[in-house]
């Protein structure tokens, strides 16, 4: 068989997200933020949400996700994410708005933004990126960083009498009455990913029908910031964040 | 015409909303006219002070150093104010709790039981208003009672509109405290 | 509607006038002495008949990044506060300059520093007319010196903001927020429909109809070639704004031997001053720049030539004075006279200040 019959339109099985630009990103080969931007670029282009989709991009590795993801987009200072988000969403109500948000800016700097856009309920998609530390900066500590883990501002690792408790924020999320649906996914294997997309899909949806905030959490690898190889970093996701940061819907209305 | 005016009590007299409807009693009268409070903390106790200015000409200073009247409603506010009367200016304070009246002989000086005039209404709320009718009565410029009484309609809200009658009464009450002619 | 008289403070004043614009949405949080803003809003429902947004926001910081993020959308969108408040925005006024954005920015004064007091003060003038927050940026300031300004500042607020892309914040003090003075409010203008706000911003973020180009609202270039070229594009509309829209008011200021200048209330405190000091033989001219930035630097140097000084009257300790002495040069004396921490001076302290520091200085 020549390899052009092969190349046939109905043998396709993959083809890139219409909705990812062919630009290389700047991330770090083994980082989760490809795959989550891939996840988001195929979710809005499926569900036909072009035309009325606007992201909110945060401060940290992120920032960037305007330059790959091909929608509108408005960049946020650090934290703030929520809060311009709020201010799109309130004005153009039919649109469908997300905030792409790390630990810092939903856990450290945004706590406030990010808790009040929730518990009022704005309609809006929070995809929030834990991968506990601070990956842009250089690898410092952040809300979410474990007890025990090294980053460049707990050199000898994390303790509770210096630096406190890992932040769960996603686990206040759930309390609020503005949110309708909370859930924590990983993209570390294909099965995850394909969870996580379903679960994407379900927070546009939400927003689409106007149920309320929807946060979807993905616990992450930095494998820069955490001095590992990809593969490492994906083992000691599993071992080490999965058991503080459990998979799974916390809230689902 | 120009009236620079002071009113000056207790927060909790009406001080504030008695230049609220003075102003707007001068504002149906199709004059220039501004309401500026001494605010914040003293809305909730403490002393309360109201400038009002009428006149038929574009209005400059909010704030001023000398009034043509002054009314005081307190010895705190009489001692403060009574002394920026301009001269040949006018004076209205309410004898209640007084102890050093005033002394100045170069302005006219109207005293008035306002407290015991109250009371025939029943209603202390009727106090400001009992004000309000002895400074029309002594104010040289004539205030038409019919713009008073839509002033007062303007400037309060319409769930206390059933107390206007009221309102008009006391004001009928406090004209008949002041007589300029003696 | 038209000529409609009304007797209402400052505060009150700026939200119906921003609901007569078409004003698309307000945020706030509430600080004394300008609650009464977001009060009145809310107490008119203008999303019953307008369509205009209100929300209060958990926090100054929160409420601007909501003004930005309408503004990034085309939206005609603003936020009120105080001192205290207006340093929180700081952030958020830095990136909505930076992304060349109309917002309206209302700053009622109180005094400060710190939480200060909540009495009248114009304290924040050096934050106001020199960037505020981070970077090389300018708003436009707008003085209201009565609360028809603050009416009719709305109005221009939005429409210098909406022609050069830039922030405008209207500086007004505790005197004119509080005061209640005659106002006609403008008639009532129909909100912009999203197809509108689309064909006048072709730059906001609205979600990309049609599949045209993607729309990327954002401060950020990492490039420090590229961030200079975006720097000089932000100075070269300043350079248009500050040879285009400087305002001001003078009264007597040709037959006068002694020239004020002050802005916002105070000016109108200087007004009566000037009557004292003409009853004493004193001949003043009155300088109120409309516009702190851009400083009306050209008609001021003309308003004080060949005069024997000048007066800065200021409810700060001497910051306006500088744009002044910019203006003047060293032509002739200039002196100030301002009182602090809310403290509001009387006429007459006034005409004292120009009779010691300029008629009869102490050798």
């Amino acid at each position: 068989m020549e390899i052009k019959e092969i190349i046939r339109e109905e043998n396709k099985v993959y083809s890139s997200p219409v909705l990812l630009d062919e630009t290389d990103m700047h991330y770090c080969p083994g980082c989760s933020h490809g795959v989550v931007h891939k996840l988001v670029a195929e979710v809005i282009h499926e569900m036909g949400l072009t035309e009325t989709t606007v992201g909110v991009s945060p401060v940290g590795c992120a920032v960037f996700a305007y330059n790959y993801i091909d929608v509108d987009w408005v960049e946020a200072a650090h934290g703030r994410a929520p809060a311009v988000a709020t201010g799109i969403k309130r004005l153009w109500p039919d649109n469908t708005v997300f905030t792409y948000q790390g630990d810092g800016d939903m856990a450290a700097i945004g706590t406030a933004e990010s808790i009040h856009a929730a518990n009022r309920g704005e309609n809006i998609v929070m995809i929030f990126i834990n991968n506990a530390i601070y990956g842009m900066t250089g690898g410092q500590m952040a809300p979410t960083t474990l007890l025990g883990q090294k980053t460049s501002t707990t050199p000898y690792g994390r303790r509770v009498d210096l630096n406190g408790h890992p932040l769960e924020i996603t686990e206040l999320m759930k309390l609020l009455d503005g949110t309708c649906y909370v859930t924590r996914q990983a993209v570390h294997t294909p099965a995850a990913v394909r969870k996580a997309k379903a679960a994407l899909k379900k927070a546009f949806q939400n927003s689409l029908d106007k149920k309320g905030t929807s946060v979807v959490e993905i616990v992450s690898t930095c494998n820069s910031g955490w001095k590992m190889t990809p593969e490492q970093a994906n083992n000691w996701m599993v071992d080490n964040m999965f058991p503080k940061y459990p998979l799974g819907d916390l809230k689902n209305e | 015409m120009k009236e620079e005016i002071i009113i000056a009590g207790f927060g909790g007299q009406g001080v504030l909303s008695m230049g609220k409807i003075l102003a707007y009693s001068g504002l149906m009268d199709n004059k220039e006219v501004t309401w500026f409070p001494a605010y914040g903390p003293e809305q909730r106790g403490g002393t309360a002070n109201v400038t009002v200015i009428l006149s038929d000409e574009k209005i400059s200073s909010p704030v001023l150093d000398a009034y043509d009247i002054v009314i005081a409603l307190n010895q705190q506010s009489l001692d403060k104010f009574a002394p920026k009367v301009k001269p040949g200016g006018i004076l209205i304070y309410d004898t209640n709790g007084i102890h050093k009246p005033p002394t100045r002989t170069d302005i006219t000086i109207y005293p008035i039981d306002a407290i015991s005039a109250t009371m025939e209404f029943g209603n202390p709320k009727a106090y400001n208003m009992v004000v309000m009718g002895a400074l029309i009565k002594a104010m040289p410029y004539e205030l038409q009672q019919e713009h008073v009484e839509l002033g007062l309609a303007k400037s309060l809200p319409e769930r206390y509109h059933h107390m206007i009658p009221m309102n008009i009464n006391a004001i009928k009450k406090g004209r008949s405290l002041v007589n300029p002619e003696n | 509607m038209k000529g409609e008289v009304k007797l209402m403070k400052g505060n009150e004043a700026v939200a119906l006038a921003a609901i007569r614009y078409g004003c698309d949405g307000y945020f706030g949080y509430p600080i004394t002495p300008q609650s009464e803003v977001l009060e009145t809003l809310q107490a008119e429902m203008p999303w019953e008949t307008t369509g205009m947004v209100v929300l209060q926001a958990e926090s100054e910081v929160a409420a601007i990044n909501m003004v930005y993020g309408g503004a990034a959308t085309g939206k005609a969108v603003m936020t009120s506060s105080s001192s205290p408040g207006i340093s929180l925005k700081q952030e958020g006024i830095s990136y909505i300059a930076a992304a060349q954005l109309p917002a309206l920015i209302l700053n009622v004064m109180r005094g400060g520093p710190g939480l200060g007091t909540i009495q009248p003060s114009q304290a924040d003038y050096f934050q106001a007319t020199k960037g505020g927050g981070h970077g090389d940026y300018h708003l436009i300031v707008l003085a209201p010196s009565s609360v028809q300004e603050m009416v009719d500042f709305v109005t221009l607020g939005f429409d210098l903001s909406f022609k050069y892309l830039t922030p405008t914040m209207i500086l007004a003090d505790g005197i004119v927020g509080q005061m209640m003075e005659k106002v006609v409010l403008p008639e009532q203008r129909p909100r912009r429909t999203d197809e509108e706000v689309k064909a006048q911003c072709p730059w906001a973020a609205t979600g990309r109809t049609g599949l045209r180009k993607r729309n990327v609202v954002t401060s950020l270039e990492m490039d420090p070639a590229r961030m200079e070229v975006n720097n000089h594009r932000l100075q070269a509309v300043y350079r248009e704004i500050e040879k285009n829209e400087p305002r001001w008011e003078e009264k007597d200021v040709d037959n006068a031997d002694y020239l004020i200048v002050s802005f916002g209330s105070v000016a109108r405190i200087c007004e009566k001053a000037k009557e004292i000091a003409e009853e004493k033989g004193i001949k003043v001219g009155i300088f109120r720049p409309i516009t702190l930035w851009p400083y009306p630097i050209d008609a001021l140097e003309k308003a004080a030539k060949d005069k024997k000084g000048v007066l800065v009257v200021e409810l700060n300790a001497g910051q306006m004075i500088e744009d002044v002495r910019l203006s003047v040069h060293d032509s002739l004396p200039v002196k100030h006279f301002g009182r602090l921490g809310g403290i509001i001076p009387s006429p007459t302290e006034i005409v004292q200040a120009l009779e010691q520091k300029l008629i009869n200085p102490e050798k």
